[in-house]
């Protein structure tokens, strides 16, 4: 069985790594897109002190926290997002006849060699961040980042599997989960107070976007919310992340068993 | 396929009703997309919440600094994510495709060159997102925050033209970039790098205002980026005076026609030294 998942993975990395030039530009591409994070909110602090009443210092925990969980997640499970185009081409026929899970199969179905680097760019830079930001270190506040981490690498990863199952439904609305996935990535970047009204309510504590950046940020810079959640809600990550994972596998099942090929 | 003629030969009546005509076919094609347009708008919706947010709290914080007073910034944020699929800046790799399955081989067999037919058929798309794409994040910022009114007359005509100039040159790069597969066989690598360096460097992520100015000018004379975004947001909410605004959709005109010929020449570079893939 293990055999079986390594020719399938070793496969997909002969396969990337034919076209040389392509990939290197790839891998470098990567990397940009945390550059550009990082540098939006620098940008963005050129011209303004303060942003919801946060420094740069604090921001860039927030950002740089979302990018590096964001980053695992989508390595780990972030190849999800091709079941819609396996499910347009009737090719989940394929993976479904194999005597091997439906989804390991998807998740090894293409090289996420990539996705490696760039996760360890992330983490690069969310330590810089931290180092930045003074954080001053304590047993609770190092148990506190592990815990986010790991909570969040699961909250994120339940969303892209929830999300990639909506095309078991409707094929061509795959775009439809990215505004919650790719939206909630973006949302959770930013200090909450930023938003407003019912915008922020949904994303921030409906969705429970803001405990998977915000919150835990809020902690490890020993900061008070101001608007008024209490200290522990820093700890949240992996309460909100367990309800998710345990919806998502539900969802996930629902729309294998949903599934109809398209015959052709 | 197209050696150099006349032009008078070169803008015949039967080809520009063959453009016309790929055109319509572009306009329909794109129309049965109904479920992918209502979710992608529903993606730029929420995005541009996200960003409005953002840049209000920007902009209550920065005050004068920031270039842009609240109902600019909010139209600067509403009309990005509508002008987003009409300029297309992401997501087109039709042309990477057929060159690496060869079917490129049938576009050269077409009465009009590849640039043209392919620029036709993305006029035809964008005119097509126009309604379907632009309409539902620019209404929702009019009925939830309210846009910016432009105080000159002409601003809403050159705004259009400035939109179609941006559309040109989001198209003639996005050529480019594809015809990349055509030396590396494979050009998902350089469209990836297109997607992340295009979004910041157009204005996506940040008004490009907010650079400092030496990096924004060389940005608006060095590169067609500011031209894909920056210039028709900030032709609509009126950043600059009117000699500015009409300077800036010159510039941008001035680099269409220099992608144009850029994409021309390539084609024919690569026409030259094509390799058919497939049988």
């Amino acid at each position: 069985m293990a055999r079986a998942y390594w020719a399938l993975f070793a496969g997909q990395f002969r396969s990337v790594t034919a076209y040389r030039a392509s990939f290197a530009v790839e891998l470098f591409s990567n990397l940009g897109v945390i550059v550009f994070d990082v540098l939006a909110v620098l940008v963005l602090f050129s011209v303004t002190r303060t942003l919801g009443g946060f420094t740069v210092r604090e921001v860039l925990v927030m950002v740089s926290l979302t990018a590096c969980t964001f980053a695992l997640a989508d390595l780990a499970v972030g190849n999800i997002e091709r079941v819609k185009t396996y499910v347009r081409s009737g090719r989940l026929d394929t993976v479904l006849l194999r005597p091997l899970g439906a989804l390991p199969q998807l998740l090894l179905m293409d090289m996420p060699l990539k996705k490696v680097s760039r996760s360890l760019f992330a983490l690069a830079v969310l330590a810089v961040a931290l180092h930045l930001a003074g954080v001053t270190w304590t047993p609770a506040r190092a148990a506190l980042l592990a815990a986010t981490v790991a909570g969040a690498v699961t909250f994120f990863g339940a969303f892209f599997v929830a999300g990639a199952s909506v095309a078991f439904w409707w094929v061509e609305s795959g775009e439809l989960a990215n505004s919650v996935t790719y939206g909630g990535r973006e949302f959770a970047g930013y200090p909450v107070p930023v938003f407003e009204g019912w915008f922020r309510n949904t994303f921030a504590y409906g969705l429970g976007f803001a405990f998977v950046g915000y919150h835990p940020a809020l902690a490890l810079l020993g900061r008070a919310d101001p608007l008024g959640l209490p200290a522990w809600s820093g700890w949240a990550a992996p309460l909100v992340a367990l309800p998710a994972a345990g919806a998502a596998a539900a969802v996930w099942r629902l729309g294998i068993r949903h599934y109809r090929s398209t015959g052709s | 396929m197209h050696g150099p003629t006349a032009t008078a030969d070169w803008i015949s009546w039967p080809r520009v009703r063959a453009f016309g005509a790929l055109a319509a076919a572009g306009y329909r094609r794109h129309s049965t997309y109904r479920q992918a347009a209502v979710a992608g708008a529903t993606t730029n919706v929420v995005f541009g919440f996200i960003k409005v947010y953002v840049l209000l709290a920007v902009v209550a914080a920065g005050g004068a600094a920031v270039g842009y007073d609240r109902r600019q910034i909010v139209t600067f944020v509403w009309v990005a994510q509508g002008l987003l699929t009409v300029v297309l800046m992401w997501s087109w790799t039709e042309l990477s495709e057929r060159i690496r399955s060869g079917d490129v081989v049938t576009d050269l067999l077409r009465p009009l060159p590849p640039v043209v037919a392919y620029l036709a058929e993305d006029l035809g798309r964008a005119g097509q997102a126009v309604l379907t794409r632009f309409l539902p994040p620019v209404v929702v910022g009019a009925l939830v925050f309210g846009l910016y009114v432009p105080g000159r007359w002409f601003t809403v005509p050159l705004f259009a033209l400035s939109v179609l100039l941006a559309t040109v040159c989001s198209f003639c790069c996005r050529y480019l970039v594809n015809a990349t597969a055509y030396w590396l066989a494979d050009a998902r690598g350089p469209i990836v790098l297109w997607g992340v360096g295009s979004g910041v460097l157009a204005g996506l992520y940040f008004p490009l205002r907010f650079l400092p100015d030496p990096v924004a000018v060389a940005l608006w004379v060095a590169t067609p980026f500011p031209g894909l975004m920056q210039t028709p947001l900030d032709v609509l909410v009126e950043r600059d005076g009117p000699a500015l605004q009409c300077g800036l959709v010159a510039l941008q005109a001035v680099w269409a026609a220099l992608l144009l010929l850029a994409c021309d020449r390539t084609q024919r570079r690569a026409e030259r030294r094509l390799v058919l893939q497939g049988g």
